[in-house]
């Protein structure tokens, strides 16, 4: 039994059926991770990005090694040094908050990567064109820029939400009951992995499916008008 | 205890996860070779494996590819029969290798693609056989582009391979728990732990670039 | 004319909606060079990519050395479509130079030229580095053996082109354009090799170009393309000095006379 639902071990299917519910469970915990870890990585990212900008080398220089350091790390090894040395400083979360801060800060260096490209890549020539219609340079970044860059960010940023969703049942190793978790305790107790494991695998397929599907759509549906995307 | 001490064997789990690394980057990049021109292949039966494969890695995540071969595989052996129960060391190599491979086929497969296709035409008005055209045209232009991409992928996989130390493979995220568990000095043992992948990392990162040049020589000449 | 070694036989060629080729009655004779023109997208380079197998046609039948190109002969000499095996048995007979040369550019000029000898023909590596050497002689290029094609200008890297398509031994050349993607200072060394190519060897040669002088003085027989039929054709001077059709005249007065 697991969140009050009992299990049928009558036969194969009767047994996928009765879990499929205590799955679901685990999916809704694994959406409600890959979301905030997203949110937390959009914002650190934007802060990486503003770093890096920097006209100061003493600012920009160590945002850039911060930002290889979170990508070149493990997403495991960063999760345990948050849960296990955040509290001895006294910062003591839930499991499931550490986790996704865990989340946020490896990807925050990915979204830092595409915010950059995405500006640079419109910055470049723009600005210069702006500036000789004596356009304010706030203006500028804010009806010149930022409208054409979103269309190359937004894609990029949806399929590192798809990736995150990946890296979720890495949580698990600090208790986080998401999907994957909940199937290994379900197999822990009946000694049959192979059928809420298998289901795992073909919810998250149909997941990044859909996912996948929602970014390409994202993508078609972007107003591009005005410059030429490779 | 002093942190000093820590250095042996941490060295030790350090040294799995370079063997883990090498080895299932070295199969990654075979699976990679395999499928991701098995998707490019005229043949149905070959193409719908190869696409099957590449969507079902790349689809799921490494951890539920991983414990499905450590945890599910042998129950399914179980009912056929036979005895599918695989060392932690295998079944770790090959989810690595699976899941990175998957990813790789879709560079190999982009990267065969952009080869130009007056290049197929050359080599068609010469009479190559499909088979000389993949081996002595396409795929020797193809793979100095996929070479940044796989550079990614490989440190991808040397991060990936924290993950084996879930099913008791003493890699380097392993002997960081062990050592965490009999200390409590998590501070120093993480941030011991966290320099010595990225030292890794940028080795990796170097041996690439590395190879990058080696294989493509020939796109550096100017006039 | 001697037997054609080149036959189209009320050949059609369709892109989707827009016809290429419409029913092409065409002959090219044994050792004869021969000259296409005519204004862009009038089916010209579609004749030589036919011929060298790289579209497929729509109706009708293409005879290259008295045998369908395209097609098999069954029993009760009915054509079937060719398979790939017939298909490479005729390519044997064609070599092409492209527009845009289309050299390998991962190899270096000697194995460009020695690459299909060695393992299409079964050239053991002597025979095909002396063929390669005694054609990158005859082209000017010896020099340039070691170096990648990124390392040679436009037309050096089409004079190797030349060389890489003589050295399979074709009975035709086929030439698309060849000078079109040149620096016009370095189209006069291209034409010269081909000249000279047209001298030496009894090669069956048909080009495509926009080199109106050349035409004139290197063909035996120039085809003006209009529409994807042969408008009007003859000898140099008969098209050169008095067209008959008024289309032929237009499109030389405009190529000839490009300001005004």
């Amino acid at each position: 039994m697991l969140f009050g639902i009992e299990w049928d071990t009558s036969g194969g299917w009767a047994f996928a059926v009765s879990i499929l519910p205590i799955l679901l469970h685990g999916l809704w915990v694994t959406i409600q991770a890959t979301v905030l870890g997203f949110i937390i990585a959009l914002i650190f990212g934007l802060v990486l990005a503003a770093l890096k900008g920097a006209p100061t080398r003493f600012i920009a220089w160590p945002a850039k090694l911060v930002t290889e350091f979170l990508r070149d790390t493990p997403l495991l090894v960063q999760l345990f040094f948050l849960y296990y040395v955040l509290p001895d400083y006294g910062l003591v979360f839930p499991a499931f908050l550490t986790g996704a801060l865990a989340l946020g800060l490896q990807y925050s260096a990915y979204t830092s990567e595409v915010y950059r490209g995405g500006l640079e890549a419109v910055a470049r020539g723009q600005r210069e064109a702006a500036r000789a219609l004596s356009l304010s340079p706030t203006r500028t970044f804010t009806h010149i820029i930022l409208p054409q860059a979103i269309p190359r960010i937004v894609p990029a940023l949806g399929n590192y939400l798809v990736s995150i969703m990946k890296d979720v049942p890495v949580l698990s190793v600090v208790t986080v009951l998401e999907m994957l978790n909940v199937a290994k305790i379900i197999g822990d107790r009946t000694f049959n992995y192979l059928i809420p494991l298998s289901m795992v695998g073909g919810l998250y397929l149909i997941m990044t499916l859909i996912a996948s599907y929602g970014v390409r759509y994202l993508d078609t549906r972007l107003p591009k008008h005005g410059l030429p995307l490779k | 205890m002093e942190w000093t001490s820590y250095v042996g064997p941490l060295m030790q789990g350090a040294w799995v996860t370079v063997e883990l690394t090498v080895y299932s980057t070295l199969l990654g990049g075979l699976f990679a070779f395999l499928f991701g021109i098995g998707k490019l292949s005229p043949n149905v039966l070959i193409k719908s494996v190869s696409v099957a494969y590449i969507e079902i890695f790349r689809g799921t995540s490494l951890l539920v590819q991983l414990f499905w071969l450590y945890f599910a595989l042998p129950v399914a052996g179980d009912a056929l029969g036979i005895d599918l129960r695989l060392a932690p060391v295998t079944a770790g190599v090959m989810a690595l290798a699976l899941n990175i491979g998957a990813y790789g086929a879709e560079v190999v497969r982009g990267a065969i693609q952009s080869v130009p296709h007056s290049q197929y035409e050359a080599a068609k008005a010469l009479n190559f056989t499909p088979r000389q055209v993949l081996w002595r045209i396409s795929l020797p232009q193809a793979i100095p582009e996929m070479m940044p991409t796989f550079g990614n992928l490989a440190v991808q996989n040397l991060k990936d391979t924290a993950l084996v130390s879930l099913i008791s493979l003493g890699d380097l995220a392993f002997r960081a728990e062990q050592i965490r568990n009999f200390t409590q000095d998590s501070t120093t043992v993480y941030t011991l732990v966290l320099l010595m992948y990225f030292g890794m990392a940028l080795v990796v990162t170097a041996l690439m670039k590395l190879l990058e040049r080696y294989v493509g020589q020939w796109r550096m000449v100017r006039r | 004319m001697k037997d054609p070694i080149i036959k189209f036989d009320k050949v059609t060629k369709r892109f989707g909606k827009v016809t290429v080729l419409d029913e092409l009655d065409f002959e090219v004779g044994q050792g004869e060079k021969v000259t296409i023109i005519g204004p862009s997208g009038s089916g010209k380079s579609t004749v030589l990519r036919i011929l060298m197998t790289l579209e497929k046609i729509n109706g009708g039948v293409v005879y290259v050395g008295g045998d369908p190109l395209w097609h098999e002969r069954r029993s009760g000499n009915k054509l079937v479509d060719a398979r790939e095996p017939h298909l490479r048995r005729m390519r044997e007979q064609m070599g092409m130079v492209f527009q845009q040369f289309n050299l390998f550019p991962h190899m270096s000029v000697l194995r460009n030229l020695t690459e299909a000898p060695r393992c299409v023909l079964g050239l053991s590596k002597q025979d095909a580095t002396a063929r390669a050497e005694e054609l990158l002689e005859m082209v000017g290029l010896n020099e340039h053996a070691d170096k990648f094609p990124g390392q040679l200008s436009g037309g050096q890297q089409q004079r190797v082109g030349i060389a890489r398509a003589l050295a399979m031994r074709p009975k035709i050349m086929l030439f698309d354009e060849p000078t079109s993607a040149l620096d016009p200072e370095l189209v006069g060394e291209v034409l010269n090799v081909i000249r000279s190519i047209g001298a030496k060897h009894d090669l069956t040669m048909l080009m495509v170009t926009h080199e109106m002088h050349f035409a004139r003085q290197f063909s035996d027989r120039v085809c003006f393309f209009d529409k994807g039929k042969i408008k009007e054709q003859g000898t140099p001077e008969e098209i050169f000095t008095a067209p008959k059709e008024e289309r032929t005249r237009e499109f030389l007065h405009a190529v000839l006379n490009p300001d005004e």
